[in-house]
């Protein structure tokens, strides 16, 4: 069962809501469906990260059936007028709620101490109560597997990289990439553009073009639509999806991609807050527990770029291999990582410095 | 910089500007007639998913065109009944437009996503539009040349025809071209359904030619950006072409000096270039023109019944 909130009638029964709520506020009873609520920063249309989630939540209704019943409210805007949104999911009779952009962090914490009995996950964030888990996916394993591939595929040495905002994931996942076809080409370049948004097809596409005039022929991107990979196919380079598997939109031009795959973690957690063996905590899952995928590898990849994309991938499910792994000296040479040294969450959680031959 | 890439960034600067300056001219015309319709975002993101569909389905992106031009005026003439006929408020009906456009192209397009098609293609033969230099001048596709036309087509429309000065006339005084015979609704329809046709076609230029696809919210404010234009260009057609291709330029050059290393802003402050650009070089050009022509109708936004 599924019901759709829509941010318009949200707003317009924000105030019906209230007067009914002395009578729809009781918990639901043992035989009512259990309540799992989902708030989306983007449409559900949107073919990247609000999608991979609601990918997820449709998990969720295959696995329990008739015994869940999810809501979910797309386009909601980040900051403290989420917190209506999450509150509404909140009475409307949910017991656990996903909320699955960073900047629902605040208003998360803040409705969570409004209802200690309903539980709370928050994607990406870092405050936790007791009915607040966070969860995340090392996003950084995937671009250490295309970077791999970008550093075997590119014949210019350079790649173009279309980010979205300078937040630590995003420049994590650019030192991740870049590191990675250094290692294979000494000289690799990595030259960013930074979009300043997470969505904007069209403009996402002329930055792609842009990068490629000035002789990237491997593009990847950190925001949200298939525009860039486009264009690579227009022009003739190659390119990466995001978030999802994205060789539709470009047949030729499409190597691989980094998939989402949050189905896995909802599924079992929603199966543990059925259960009441339900527990907050911090989950960042990678490769080994498949909260990231790497999308079948195009038939123009070289086999010597496919053996090394596939050792990277094995090294780090093994745990031999971390794609930030020193020496490791960033853009005005000061040391971020001795030699041999791994870098620890919190430093990747926190990471603002580009390494050597990241033109950002 | 080799004359690849200045041909590369001139050909990306012509599509960028190509669905603004349609979108444009149409509310150009519309608001000549003196009406506003603020339901530009609305009509374009409604075009862009009809086009996409239809095109989609038949295999014809000259089908998906005429679909989102037919879709423009059907969402156009929704506004219209309601403004014209029901005589309800032109501000608020047209914001109403615009969020109704973007739950209608979603709902619409959720089929869609996912899917998509061959672009559209230059339309003359591949000796110039693969040429190149000479790809700079015939390498577009067929809406790059129309909307050119258009341009001129409405420009002429406007000042030497007696039917554009009949339709300047309805919107600069509306009782008085209404006391001389002149059918000021109707007429005010027909400005209507060519703005809902043009910003169809220019939201389908995004998921046919730009980047051919669906996904929601495809055209990401660009409506917004052109019924901007119409004010800052003063209800001209030519400097609402210029106005479209200077944003256009900047919003080109900004990606590109981005590319090139050349970063002496911030990213956020060069985001916001073509915005700050279009509207300080518009707005010095107002400044040299006397008042009282700044070109705005004067029965613009105003309610009319026939009494």
């Amino acid at each position: 069962m599924t019901s759709i909130i829509t941010r318009r009638r949200f707003n317009f029964g924000a105030g019906a809501t209230a007067a009914t709520l002395p009578l729809i506020g009781g918990r639901a009873s043992a035989q009512a469906p259990f309540g799992v609520g989902f708030v989306y920063v983007g449409p559900v249309g949107d073919h990247g990260w609000t999608w991979t989630h609601d990918q997820g939540r449709l998990a969720v209704e295959k696995e329990f059936g008739a015994r869940v019943k999810t809501s979910f409210i797309e386009k909601v805007a980040e900051g403290p007028d989420a917190a209506r949104a999450i509150r509404q999911l909140a009475q409307g009779g949910n017991q656990l709620i996903f909320t699955t952009s960073f900047g629902f962090m605040n208003p998360t914490i803040q409705v969570a101490k409004q209802f200690p009995k309903i539980n709370f996950e928050h994607a990406t964030g870092y405050q936790r109560a007791e009915n607040v888990a966070t969860y995340n996916a090392r996003f950084y394993e995937g671009r250490a597997v295309i970077g791999t591939i970008a550093g075997h595929m590119s014949k210019s040495g350079q790649a173009g990289y279309i980010a979205s905002f300078p937040i630590p994931e995003v420049v994590m996942g650019i030192n991740a990439f870049h590191l990675a076809a250094k290692k294979v080409n000494p000289n690799f370049k990595t030259r960013v553009i930074w979009a300043s948004t997470w969505y904007d097809p069209a403009k996402e596409a002329d930055a792609a073009k842009a990068l490629i005039d000035q002789g990237c022929d491997i593009i990847t991107q950190h925001t949200d639509s298939a525009a860039a990979l486009q264009a690579a196919e227009q022009r003739g380079v190659f390119a990466f999806g995001q978030a999802s598997d994205m060789k539709a939109f470009a047949p030729k031009a499409h190597l691989s991609a980094i998939v989402d795959d949050w189905s896995g973690y909802y599924v079992k957690r929603v199966r543990e807050a059925m259960d009441g063996s339900w527990k907050t905590g911090d989950v960042w899952g990678g490769i080994k527990d498949g909260m990231v995928k790497i999308a079948p590898y195009n038939d123009a990849v070289t086999p010597a770029a496919k053996a090394a994309a596939e050792a990277v991938e094995k090294g780090i499910v093994a745990g031999t291999l971390h794609p930030f792994t020193g020496e490791l000296k960033d853009q005005k040479g000061v040391v971020r990582l001795k030699a041999g040294e791994t870098a620890s969450d919190e430093l990747m959680s926190k990471m603002d410095w580009y390494v050597d031959g990241v033109q950002a | 910089m080799t004359s690849a890439i200045l041909v590369s960034i001139l050909m990306t600067l012509v599509a960028a500007s190509t669905p603004i300056l349609l979108a444009a001219l149409g509310e150009l015309v519309v608001e000549k007639s003196g009406v506003l319709n603020l339901g530009v975002e609305g009509m374009m993101l409604t075009g862009a998913v009809a086009g996409f569909a239809v095109a989609y389905s038949t295999g014809s992106t000259a089908l998906g065109l005429a679909a989102a031009g037919a879709a423009g005026v059907a969402v156009g003439m929704v506004f219209a009944i309601l403004t014209l006929s029901l005589n309800a408020n032109q501000v608020a009906t047209g914001l109403a437009l615009t969020i109704f456009g973007i739950g209608a192209s979603s709902l619409i397009g959720a089929g869609f996503v996912g899917r998509t098609i061959t672009r559209l293609g230059p339309v003359f033969p591949d000796a110039l539009s693969d040429h190149p230099v000479l790809r700079a001048v015939f390498g577009h596709d067929g809406v790059v040349y129309l909307s050119l036309a258009l341009v001129l087509a409405v420009g002429l429309f406007l000042r030497r025809t007696r039917a554009g000065l009949i339709l300047r006339g309805v919107g600069e005084n509306d009782a008085s071209a209404h006391a001389i015979g002149y059918r000021v609704i109707a007429i005010r329809y027909a400005a209507i359904a060519f703005g809902g046709a043009l910003a169809g076609l220019g939201g389908a230029y995004f998921s046919l030619a730009l980047t051919p696809m669906w996904a929601d919210g495809l055209t990401a404010g660009r409506g917004w950006i052109a019924l901007a234009l119409v004010v800052f260009a003063g209800w001209r057609p030519g400097r609402l072409l210029f106005g479209a291709y200077l944003f256009g330029a900047v919003m080109t050059a900004e990606l590109q000096l981005k590319a090139a290393g050349i970063a002496w802003l911030a990213p956020e402050l060069l985001a916001m270039a073509p915005y700050l650009a279009t509207i300080a070089v518009l707005t010095m050009m107002s400044l040299g023109r006397q008042a009282g022509r700044a070109g705005a109708p004067a029965c613009l936004g105003k309610p009319f019944s026939a009494s």
